[in-house]
C-alpha cells in the first residue's frame, strides 16, 4: 500500500483515539468541574456525625454547588468528625454560616449545606464554621419515632 | 495411573517451559525493540492492520453494546423512579470494564490472529529463516513493529470503543426513551472520576495490549511450521489472549477499586 495513504489513515486514527479520551476526560468525566473552578478556599467544620458523607461530595448553598468536601476526618480529642472543604472564593460566607449535612432525595447521595447567616465578617481561608448540624440518619429517627410512640401509648 | 502421572508431569514441565520461553522471547523483543522505532514507517504498518483496519469492528460493536446499556439500564432504573442515573450507569460500566475489555477481546480474535496469521505462515515458509541468512533479524524486523503497533493500537481502540458506547447509550436514553438531556450528562459528569476511572481504563487497556500482543506474535513465532501448525496456533491466540484479558482483568480491578 501506498506510504503517504498509510500514513494518512494512521494519523486519522490515532487524531480519532485521542479525540475520544479527549471527549471522556471533558464531557463524560467533567475534569473542569462547575462551581470549583479558579481559586477554592478552605473551610473546615466538626459535625456529630457525617451519616453517609463522602470525599468529593457537593458543598451547595441554596441548592447551587459552591465547593467540594476535601477531606474528612475523626477527631480524637473532640470524639466529632472534621470536615475539611474547598469552597469556591469568588462566594464569600459570612462567618455565622450553618454548615448542615443534608441528603438529595430520598435515598441520594449527602452533601453539605451552607446556609448564610447575616455576620457582616467573612469566612478566611482555613476557618472553622461553628455551627453544625448532624446528618440525620433514618434509623435514629425512626427509633425516636417509635420511643415518642411508646411513650404516648404509656401516658394514656 | 503412572501413564496418568506421566502425562500430568508432561503438560506441566511443557507449561513451564512455555512461559519461560515466552518471557525470554519478550525481553528479546524489546532489546530489539530500536528499529520499530527508529525506523517507524514499519510501525505505522502495523499500526494500519491491527489499529484502523479494527476500527470498523470496534465503532459497530462499541454503539450496540453502549445502546444495550441503555436499554437495560434504563429498564431496571425505572423501576425504582431513577432513570436520571442512566448517563452514570452506562458511562461507569463502559469506562471501567465493557470498554477495555470488550475492546481487548475484539482486538485478540480481529488483530490478534491475523497477526498469528501472518508469521506463523512466514514461519511456515521459512521466510523468517530465509530472513536470518541475510543477517536480518526477524525479531526486530517482523515480530516487534506487530506487537508495539498492537500496543500502541489498543488503548486508543478502547478510548474510541468507550466514547462510541456512550453516545450509544445516549441515543438510546435520551432519544428514543427520553431521559432529559442535561440530566444525563451532568449526572454523568457527577459520578465519573477522571483519574478513578478514565485513566484507570486507559492503564487496563494499555495492560491487556501488551497481553494480547505478546500472546499473537509469541505464538505465531512459536508455531509447528506447517498448516495444521499454523491454525492451531491462531486458535491458541484466541483462546488464551481472551482467558489472559478476563483474568487479569480481575486481578487489575481487585487493585484498583476494591483494593483501597
Amino acid at each position: 500500500m501506498n506510504r503517504a495513504i498509510l500514513d494518512l489513515w494512521v494519523g486519522a486514527f490515532v487524531a480519532l483515539g485521542f479525540a475520544a479520551l479527549m471527549f471522556l476526560a471533558m464531557q463524560v468525566a467533567n475534569v473542569s468541574e462547575e462551581g470549583t473552578r479558579g481559586e477554592t478556599i478552605t473551610l473546615r467544620a466538626r459535625f456529630e456525625d457525617i451519616g453517609g458523607l463522602k470525599v468529593k461530595a457537593p458543598v451547595k448553598s441554596a441548592g447551587v454547588v459552591v465547593g467540594r468536601v476535601a477531606a474528612i476526618r475523626f477527631d480524637p480529642q473532640t470524639y466529632q468528625a472534621e470536615v475539611e472543604m474547598k469552597v469556591s472564593a469568588a462566594y464569600p460566607f459570612p462567618k455565622d454560616t450553618i454548615a448542615s449535612i443534608l441528603t438529595s432525595g430520598l435515598l441520594g447521595e449527602q452533601y453539605v449545606g451552607l446556609a448564610a447567616g447575616a455576620d457582616s465578617e467573612m469566612l478566611k481561608d482555613g476557618d472553622r464554621i461553628e455551627m453544625t448540624q448532624s446528618a440525620l440518619v433514618l434509623e435514629k429517627l425512626i427509633g425516636q419515632f417509635l420511643f415518642n410512640k411508646a411513650a404516648e401509648g404509656g401516658s394514656k | 495411573m503412572i501413564q496418568l502421572l506421566r502425562t500430568l508431569g508432561h503438560l506441566t514441565v511443557d507449561g513451564v517451559w512455555q512461559v519461560g520461553f515466552a518471557t525470554r522471547f519478550l525481553f528479546a523483543m524489546l532489546r530489539h525493540s530500536g528499529p520499530s522505532f527508529a525506523r517507524f514507517s514499519l510501525t505505522i504498518r502495523e499500526l494500519y492492520f491491527s489499529g484502523v483496519l479494527s476500527l470498523v469492528i470496534i465503532v459497530v460493536s462499541g454503539a450496540f453494546v453502549g445502546m444495550v446499556l441503555g436499554l437495560q439500564g434504563y429498564d431496571t432504573l425505572q423501576r425504582f423512579g431513577s432513570e436520571s442515573a442512566l448517563g452514570s450507569i452506562v458511562a461507569l460500566s463502559l469506562l471501567r470494564e465493557l470498554g477495555p475489555v470488550v475492546a481487548a477481546l475484539l482486538f485478540a480474535s480481529r488483530a490478534g490472529s491475523a497477526v498469528t496469521a501472518e508469521i506463523g505462515l512466514m514461519k511456515a515458509t521459512e521466510q523468517l529463516t530465509a530472513m536470518d541468512m541475510m543477517a536480518v533479524n526477524p525479531i526486530a524486523r517482523v515480530v516487534a513493529p506487530r506487537f508495539w503497533g498492537g500496543v500502541l493500537s489498543m488503548p486508543l481502540l478502547a478510548a474510541i470503543f468507550s466514547t462510541v458506547g456512550v453516545i450509544g447509550g445516549w441515543f438510546i436514553g435520551v432519544v428514543v426513551i427520553g431521559v432529559d438531556n442535561g440530566t444525563f450528562w451532568s449526572q454523568m459528569a457527577n459520578s465519573v472520576d477522571f483519574r478513578e476511572d478514565v485513566v484507570n481504563g486507559v492503564v487496563k487497556s494499555f495492560v491487556f495490549g501488551w497481553a494480547v500482543s505478546l500472546i499473537a506474535v509469541f505464538q505465531g513465532y512459536d508455531c509447528t511450521p506447517t498448516a495444521e501448525g499454523v491454525s492451531r496456533a491462531i486458535t491458541k491466540t484466541v483462546v488464551y489472549s481472551s482467558l489472559m484479558v478476563l483474568a487479569l482483568d480481575f486481578i487489575l480491578t481487585s487493585f484498583m477499586y476494591i483494593g483501597k
